[in-house]
């Protein structure tokens, strides 16, 4: 038997609210299935069950809003059935890192009734992004009912949303509802019209000057922790773009919209190519210990409307072609944006770029997502006279810059894997 | 194609990707980008979704006719009269 966790899903989660159960009890679920939706501060997440095996039941209701940890439903592992009759211990029991789940204490035979005392509001610590999967078995043992603990002052009777009808409503109104920690169960129903960011915004205006957005307290706890934790040095190098940005206009020509390249892409690829050359700026630092990343998986920080910001990640970046980069890119761009994404997409990412886009500024310079080692910050293009032989032409140019972690890399090193970078995009057709 | 008709359908396509802009509080003829607040890729969305809606290539070399929201409405019209 194993539990279905309230995964964490980066350094800089503590909670999420289960918003839709995707599998019934007594259903299969295999390794990969997603089988349900939690709401962040980030967005909907869907998160996979990493065993096969038949779900037993559901311990947590919709619209509830539990800790990073806590169990969300029970699991018959296959591994589990074919064990049935050896009581051995679970084989390669991870250990749990995240807050301890609320497990109860077994009911104590004095104890009339085993009321379990849900705790204290938990410790707003910073939950250690090396969490093991939503799974971890657990030894069988009678599992008493399972209290949700209570979170601040929002109290965790069942909140269901309409008569199950989902409500309907935009995924930034959504979005910021949760930030404001409005109950949408709470909202009315008029003619069935959609909710939209301003009736959100309405119902919260007066809490609106004085209550950060959880999301901006959440991005403010994890850069706060890479800050103290980690010995960032930063570096920065100008990178001649006027050969990827013909490549992709030539390339652009002749295709329809939905084929188009952008520079974007021809980053990504060009930092996971750079990466293989440096391994020392792609994987994660964890308990004291640089484990170094074989795959390039390249987290894209991506703004969001009305101001929040995550960089989940592209998958094997190096391994595919500029087009699937393309893809995979503008896929995930996409589903950030209104608000779905996947819970490995958050936490497997080796390392991250941000780019300002067409429209930023010259330069900027990253802050280190735990438990990465390394950031690339890319500014916005611009034409700038650059000296060739005698003469001074026009090229379009942006500044690259590198923050990286002391205690894996220095700044020679880093200094190489910049110009590497650089050599990659002015070469946009080896990419 | 009635302007009306291009007008809303512009006017939805932009909602999709900034619902909380409204377009009465916008300048019709500055930079589309900055007033709702897209950026390259919401743009290349925002074109790839017209270009399918009105059955044109909306190629990149005409983005610069393509700027302000008055702009687009002009280039959309223009371009849906060349159709049959």
């Amino acid at each position: 038997m194993s539990q279905f966790l309230m995964p964490s899903l980066g350094a800089d989660m503590e909670a999420g609210t289960l918003v839709e159960k995707l599998r019934n009890p007594g259903e299969r679920v295999a390794r990969g299935d997603i089988i349900a939706a939690v709401e962040t501060q980030k967005g909907v997440i869907e998160i996979e069950v990493f065993e096969d095996g038949v779900l037993q039941e559901w311990l947590v209701d919709l619209e509830t809003k539990v800790d990073v940890g806590t169990p969300l439903a029970m699991i018959q592992t296959d591994h589990d059935a074919a064990t049935a009759s050896s009581a051995s211990d679970p084989p390669n029991l991870p250990e749990p890192q995240a807050p301890e789940p609320p497990n109860p204490e077994a009911p104590q035979p004095q104890d009339p009734q085993p009321n379990v005392v849900p705790p204290e509001e938990p410790e707003r610590q910073i939950p250690e992004p090396e969490v093991p999967g939503p799974e971890i078995p657990i030894p069988e043992v009678p599992q008493p009912d399972i209290q949700p603990p209570e979170i601040g002052d929002i109290a965790l009777q069942e909140r269901r949303v309409g008569d199950k009808k989902r409500l309907r409503i935009t995924p930034s109104a959504r979005r910021l509802a949760a930030q404001r920690g409005i109950d949408l169960g709470t909202l009315s129903h008029q003619k069935d019209a959609p909710f939209y960011l301003q009736d959100i915004a309405a119902l919260t205006q007066t809490a609106d000057a004085t209550q950060p957005s959880e999301m901006r307290a959440a991005i403010a706890a994890a850069m706060s922790r890479s800050k103290r934790e980690i010995p960032h040095y930063y570096l920065s190098h100008r990178a001649d773009l006027t050969n990827a940005d013909e490549f992709v206009s030539a390339t652009n020509a002749t295709r329809a919209p939905e084929t188009r390249l952008m520079l974007g892409a021809l980053y990504l690829k060009a930092i996971a190519r750079a990466v293989k050359k440096f391994p020392e700026f792609n994987g994660h630092f964890k308990d004291d210990n640089f484990d170094h990343s074989e795959a390039s998986h390249v987290g894209l920080a991506i703004s969001l409307r009305g101001g929040g910001l995550v960089a989940p990640a592209v998958f094997d970046a190096d391994a595919q072609g500029l087009d699937d980069v393309m893809t995979a890119m503008r896929d995930l761009i996409t589903r950030v944006r209104t608000g779905r994404f996947r819970a490995r997409e958050l936490t497997d990412a080796t390392i991250t770029v941000t780019s300002l886009g067409e429209r930023g500024v010259d330069q900027l310079y990253g802050v280190i997502y735990p438990p990465q080692v390394a950031i690339v910050g890319i500014g916005t293009p611009a034409l700038t006279a650059q000296v060739q032989g005698e003469a001074c032409v026009p090229r379009l140019t942006a500044t690259i810059t590198l923050a990286a972690d002391h205690r894996v890399s220095n700044g020679r090193r880093g200094g190489l894997f910049l110009q590497e970078i650089v050599k990659h995009l002015q070469n946009p057709e080896t990419l | 194609m009635n302007d009306d008709t291009i007008q809303t359908a512009l006017q939805q396509e932009l909602y999709r990707i900034a619902p909380d802009i409204d377009i009465d509080d916008i300048d019709l003829t500055a930079d589309l980008r900055e007033e709702f607040d897209i950026d390259s890729m919401d743009f290349l969305n925002l074109v790839t979704a017209l270009g399918k809606r009105f059955g044109l290539e909306m190629p990149e070399a005409d983005y610069d006719r393509m700027r302000s929201f008055s702009d687009l409405l002009g280039y959309l019209q223009a371009q849906t009269d060349q159709t049959p």
